[in-house]
């Protein structure tokens, strides 16, 4: 339980100052003109990938700088986006794991149809610490699972987190895997294997 | 910090992680020095292949073409007519003629059009070089902005309109889209951050760090064998934000040059650089 609380620490902590932030006026229809002049080219399908979300417009907005009332707005959206896994199983592959958390493919315009996206964890997160090529622009998950005593309910979190990382931190950096689509049920599993598997280098 | 709750009895285990972690950042400094070594040997002016784009360049400024069969030599980049001699560390730059800000490959294809009556499909179905295929646009870029050097980047802000793109560009930097959920601020918003061992600019605060990126585009790039601009490196950003294919020589991406080039005030123009 305990650990629980130093875990939302750090995710509010995570979050940066929740201050709302006056911005200079700038017309926001020029705005749009210039965005649709910048893609005019692109297919309707890629342009619709681009119309912004309500949880995305907030965050452009204030530059990712929410009212504590904004963030509450958007955790709520989101925490009830999140789909949790409907055989209550949480764990998958950890093997199986590692390949979604390194594997940066995907949803580019220039990936072939049909590319499998990965979750490209390693980009940003230190996973495996014998890793040497990881990001900092996430924290280190090295020893996640061990380090959280394997405990279910954190395993739970952690599927929050992955699924729909703005249901817990407003405007997080990092992506919405499950919500948006990135990655679908058995590669969550998979990587949250990884996280949580004593078996897993992460924990080892 | 977080293990400040480990019962001592496992704090043996805790001490032999932390020796693994050590080793781990042994390693880490091993590769940002290699990656730093590799950097300082590529880094030789007299062995850069990006000034091979810059001969090309002069040459395709002097090369009479179009219906009018003229050369380019009068385009005015907003020194005078054919003055190119600090002119790209002016641009982007608003342009009474065109009643338009433009930065240097959305001005050079104006004068393409309106000196030369030159139809510019060919030249933009090669805006990037590849085997085989030689860029007019980056060729003369380099050759362009390679005039600049020594000078220092000067963000134009007189016209209302270069207020304006410029602000529309800080927008832009933050906009949140696509699938990931990415804006340019993702991986530039923060000084120190790394992608993978790839250390990351933060463009998002004016000084260093955006001088010294701004100050060393066009650079030719080892990795891809070719001259590039920054209409490539922000057509490439788009293409890792999950975002679909900016257009060439487009409104929103002389406007973030407008916004990075006013973080990079005063930064001093060394261009070709050589990057990986």
């Amino acid at each position: 339980m305990l650990s629980r609380v130093i875990l939302s620490a750090v995710f509010i902590a995570s979050a940066g100052a929740a201050f709302a932030q006056t911005k200079p006026a700038v017309d926001q229809a020029k705005v749009e003109t210039t965005v649709k002049a910048t893609f005019s080219k692109a297919s309707s399908e890629w342009k619709s990938r681009i119309e912004l979300d309500e949880t995305q417009r907030v965050c452009t907005q204030t530059h990712n700088k929410v009212s504590v009332a904004q963030a509450d707005a958007i955790q709520a959206r989101e925490l009830a986006r999140v789909v949790m896994p409907p055989d209550g199983k949480f764990l998958g592959d950890w093997k199986k794991g590692y390949s979604v958390a390194n594997n940066g493919r995907g949803g580019q315009f220039s990936d072939p149809p049909g590319t499998v996206s990965g979750g490209n964890c390693f980009a940003c997160h230190q996973m495996d610490p014998k890793e040497v090529s990881y990001g900092t622009l996430g924290p280190s998950l090295a020893a996640y699972g061990k380090d959280r005593k394997y405990d279910p309910d954190l395993i739970k979190d952690a599927w929050t987190k992955i699924y729909n990382s703005q249901a817990v931190v407003a405007c997080s950096n990092m992506p919405r895997f499950g919500t948006m689509k990135v990655l679908d049920e058995q590669q969550i599993k998979d990587v949250l294997a990884y996280l949580f598997d004593p078996e897993s280098p992460v924990n080892k | 910090m977080r293990r400040h709750w480990i019962p001592a009895a496992l704090l043996a285990v805790a001490v032999g992680l932390a020796g693994v972690a050590a080793t781990a950042q042994t390693a880490q400094d091993e590769s940002e020095k290699e990656i730093e070594r590799y950097r300082a040997m590529i880094n030789d002016p007299m062995a850069n292949p990006g000034y091979l784009a810059v001969d090309r360049g002069e040459d395709r400024w002097a090369q009479k073409r179009g219906k009018k069969n003229v050369s380019l030599q009068t385009c005015d980049l907003g020194q005078g007519s054919g003055k190119l001699e600090g002119a790209y560390a002016k641009m982007p730059r608003y342009f009474a003629d065109a009643d338009k800000v433009m930065d240097l490959e959305q001005r050079l294809l104006w004068c393409m059009q309106t000196i030369q009556d030159l139809d510019t499909t060919d030249v933009v179905a090669r805006r990037f070089s590849g085997p085989g295929r030689v860029s007019d646009m980056e060729d003369l870029v380099a050759f362009i902005a390679n005039k600049s050097n020594g000078m220092k980047i000067e963000p134009q802000s007189s016209h209302a309109k270069e207020k304006e793109l410029t602000d529309i560009g800080e927008e832009l930097f933050y906009r949140r889209a696509g699938v990931m959920d990415f804006s340019c601020a993702s991986c530039h918003g923060e000084s120190g951050k790394r992608i993978r061992l790839q250390a990351l600019p933060d463009l998002s605060t004016p000084g260093k760090q955006a001088q010294e990126t701004m100050s060393s585009w066009p650079t030719y790039r080892v990795s891809q064998s070719a001259l590039r601009t920054m209409q490539h490196r922000l057509w490439d950003c788009f293409r890792q934000q999950r975002w679909p294919a900016p257009d060439y020589a487009s409104e929103g991406l002389t406007a973030l040059h407008m916004f990075l080039n006013k973080q990079a005030a005063g930064g001093e123009t060394n261009v070709p650089s050589i990057k990986r």
